[in-house]
């Protein structure tokens, strides 16, 4: 038995298309060009795929901060998923974002190397879960935010960020498809799940309006036909958000409040707590290779 | 305590389609509460590598096999036609694709 | 003929056994013993991997480890989907390994103290459990050998990716070199018990081997694992922890030193560094989870117009 084939006892079993089992994978970005597009500041580019990158980035560490912890195996399985999805659409932007900036910073000196006021997420992404309610109630206006907003990235005039919105896009439906059905089965459970449910909304709605507050930057991007107004995302999200809370039997979404400051770089203590975790290894052994 | 704790998901069976022009083959089972979280959690356990373009899932109850002591009444009365099999037509191998 | 018959006949024919023949109820316990202990092994698996995948110290390293620690949830639920098809109880399963009336894995006791020791789990460990497992995906009982073949194709990933990572960081600096030495000298012998106790005193080996639920004794896979790991150990450049390790040309084998089988009783019986804390993690979140999965079951009843 070689190291290099473990599974020569499976000779009678060599018939994969038997199992179901997947071939074909590809990179979404091979074959696009990566020149910046006429009349755009790569300033602007670079600060643009760092909000959206962060975003994905810190949102995927609490999601990961829940393997081995999640309510059933199905779940572990399906956080894992959401959180591999956006950690994936993290490395993408992280690496335009360095490409585009020309000093050689690459995904992981931008992850690993960065002080936290050096991130630009939206902080409703840092916020640590205080149960599965509220890592659902978290989850459903993150994504059906984010759904919105790379399907219309879709159309970019920057052929990578067009990439990552088509990839990205099968990836935001399924998670707000996922955290849609845990929040009408929460709502609608029992007695004990309603009431978890409803205090998981009201914990995370103050930091929804945050979401829709446009950055100096996206307006330039937006102007170019490169990035989104966020602002142009509300029908959309309004929409949905009110249908789920119906069929799960919760009261409406409450209106959304003014906030601002992770895009500029303001963040609580909770995001010094994920970097601590995140990047401590990492610069803890300078000049490591892993 | 423990005995509180309740898995009362009901199993399910699960069969995908590895690519267009193949059948449906059963892959295994998963507990859900219902036919939507059992999709859900069929993509994530069955189809994690890119494995098939379709999924079916059926409540394991709601399947109905013929037992083990049936299998004479069953299968054995197509075991005699052999016709049914290509290799019973004895072809020249001079004629080609056939 | 009746079932028994068929039974004997299937076994000497080298063919499968499935869910609904009948089979003798030693069989089928001993079937449901060895399939749940080896999916509460996946699952219990996950915690000394899974503490590393926030700190992992590249996002490739972290998207790597996050979706095997991703793929041992779905190996056990594979498991626990055979296991299953003989009458079982995921629940059940469940409350017997979290209050301690069924075994996993000893592995899974010892403490991951370094990044280097995700690698060297993904080497050795998962070396050791494709030596195990790759003859189970001839097992006598179907869904088992199925689950086998399923988990024996994604494991193939966790071993190439725990020997990449060892053989990157044995590139880096001199402390990760030490890492990776100190990870090895402490995951060898554990993984050697791997294996189980010597043929000479595994209970119940020989039935299983008749039944052909097993089909090589523990002292043939240590050896074969032994054999294969010396060559890769030399192209890491790290020492194996053991001075009496040297060919033997009369065997065609490795020899290789006594293993601490005292150490490996302490583990099973539960006294291992780890024991406690494994078992505790995993009920608080199988008790923290309770109201979800209830709620979810109402739901569902109440969609189905049956009384909630």
């Amino acid at each position: 038995m070689s190291f290099d084939d473990a599974y020569e006892a499976l000779t009678d079993h060599d018939d994969d298309t038997r199992w179901a089992y997947g071939t074909g994978f590809s990179d979404p970005l091979a074959g696009v060009p990566t020149a910046v597009p006429d009349g755009v500041d790569p300033a602007d580019l670079v600060a643009y795929c760092l909000m959206l990158g962060d975003d994905a980035l810190v949102m995927s560490h609490r999601l990961q901060q829940w393997v081995t912890r999640a309510p059933e195996l199905e779940d572990e399985m399906a956080l894992a998923n959401i959180g591999l999805d956006l950690l994936g659409q993290a490395r993408l932007l992280l690496t335009r974002a360095g490409e585009v900036e020309g000093t050689g910073r690459d995904e992981d000196a931008l992850a690993y190397l960065r002080e936290p006021a050096a991130f630009r997420h939206v902080r409703l992404a840092e916020r640590l879960d205080d149960d599965f309610a509220h890592l659902i109630a978290r989850l459903l206006v993150f994504s059906t935010w984010r759904l919105a907003l790379l399907d219309r990235l879709t159309t970019s005039r920057d052929p990578i960020l067009a990439a990552i919105g088509a990839k990205g896009v099968k990836e935001a439906t399924y998670h707000r498809e996922y955290a849609a059905g845990w929040v009408v089965r929460l709502g609608d459970g029992t007695d004990v799940s309603h009431t978890r449910m409803r205090a998981a909304v009201d914990g995370v709605e103050p930091l929804a309006g945050e979401l829709f507050e446009p950055h100096q930057v996206e307006l330039r991007l937006a102007a170019a036909g490169v990035g989104v107004d966020p602002a142009t995302l509300r029908t959309e999200y309004d929409d949905v958000l009110a249908e789920v809370h119906r069929v799960a039997t919760l009261p409406p979404p409450p209106p959304l409040q003014e906030g601002t400051g992770g895009r500029d770089g303001v963040h609580g203590p909770e995001l010094v707590e994920i970097l601590t975790e995140m990047q401590e290894l990492a610069r803890a052994n300078p000049g490591g290779v892993w | 305590m423990s005995d509180d704790i309740k898995h009362e998901w009901p199993l399910f069976e699960v069969f995908v389609r590895a690519k267009r022009g193949l059948n449906h083959v059963h892959v295994g089972s998963l507990r859900a509460a219902d036919h939507e979280m059992a999709l859900h959690h069929a993509r994530d356990l069955y189809t994690r590598r890119n494995e098939g373009v379709s999924i079916w899932v059926v409540r394991s109850d709601d399947v109905v096999s013929s037992g083990p002591d049936d299998k004479d009444a069953f299968f054995a009365p197509s075991g005699d036609k052999v016709y049914r099999h290509p290799t019973y037509y004895s072809i020249p191998d001079s004629v080609p694709h056939i | 003929m009746d079932g028994a018959q068929v039974f004997e006949e299937t076994i000497a024919k080298d063919q499968r056994v499935e869910p609904r023949d009948w089979m003798p109820e030693g069989y089928r316990k001993t079937m449901i013993r060895q399939i749940a202990q080896h999916a509460h092994s996946e699952i219990i698996g996950m915690q000394p991997e899974g503490a590393w995948i926030t700190r992992a110290p590249s996002l490739r390293r972290k998207a790597i480890l996050l979706a095997k620690v991703q793929d041992e949830a779905g190996h056990g639920l594979y498991l626990y989907s055979a296991a299953e098809t003989l009458g079982a109880d995921r629940g059940d399963l469940t409350r017997r390994l979290i209050e301690g009336r069924q075994k996993y894995s000893s592995i899974f006791n010892y403490p991951t103290l370094t990044f280097a020791d995700v690698g060297v789990i993904g080497w050795l460990v998962d070396g050791a459990a494709i030596c195990n497992q790759v003859p189970l995906c001839r097992s006598s009982y179907g869904p088992y050998a199925r689950a086998m073949i399923r988990i024996c194709k994604e494991e193939s990933f966790h071993q190439r990716q725990g020997y990449e990572l060892l053989a990157t960081m044995m590139r880096g600096t001199a402390a990760q070199r030490e890492m990776v030495q100190d990870a090895t000298n402490r995951w060898w012998w554990p993984s050697l018990m791997m294996f189980g106790p010597p043929d000479k005193d595994s209970p119940n080996s020989a039935q299983s081997m008749a039944w052909k639920i097993k089909r090589h004794s523990n002292d043939d896979l240590r050896q074969r694992f032994v054999d294969m790991s010396v060559p890769q150990a030399e192209a890491l450049g790290v020492t194996l922890p053991d001075p009496a390790l040297r060919w033997n040309a009369e065997r065609d084998h490795y020899d290789f030193g006594e293993i601490d089988w005292d150490e490996f009783k302490r583990v099973i019986a539960g006294s291992g560094p780890m024991n406690a804390e494994r078992l505790a993690h995993r009920r608080r979140a199988d008790e923290d989870g309770a109201w979800v999965r209830e709620a979810a079951a109402a739901h569902a009843a109440k969609r189905a117009g049956a009384p909630a």
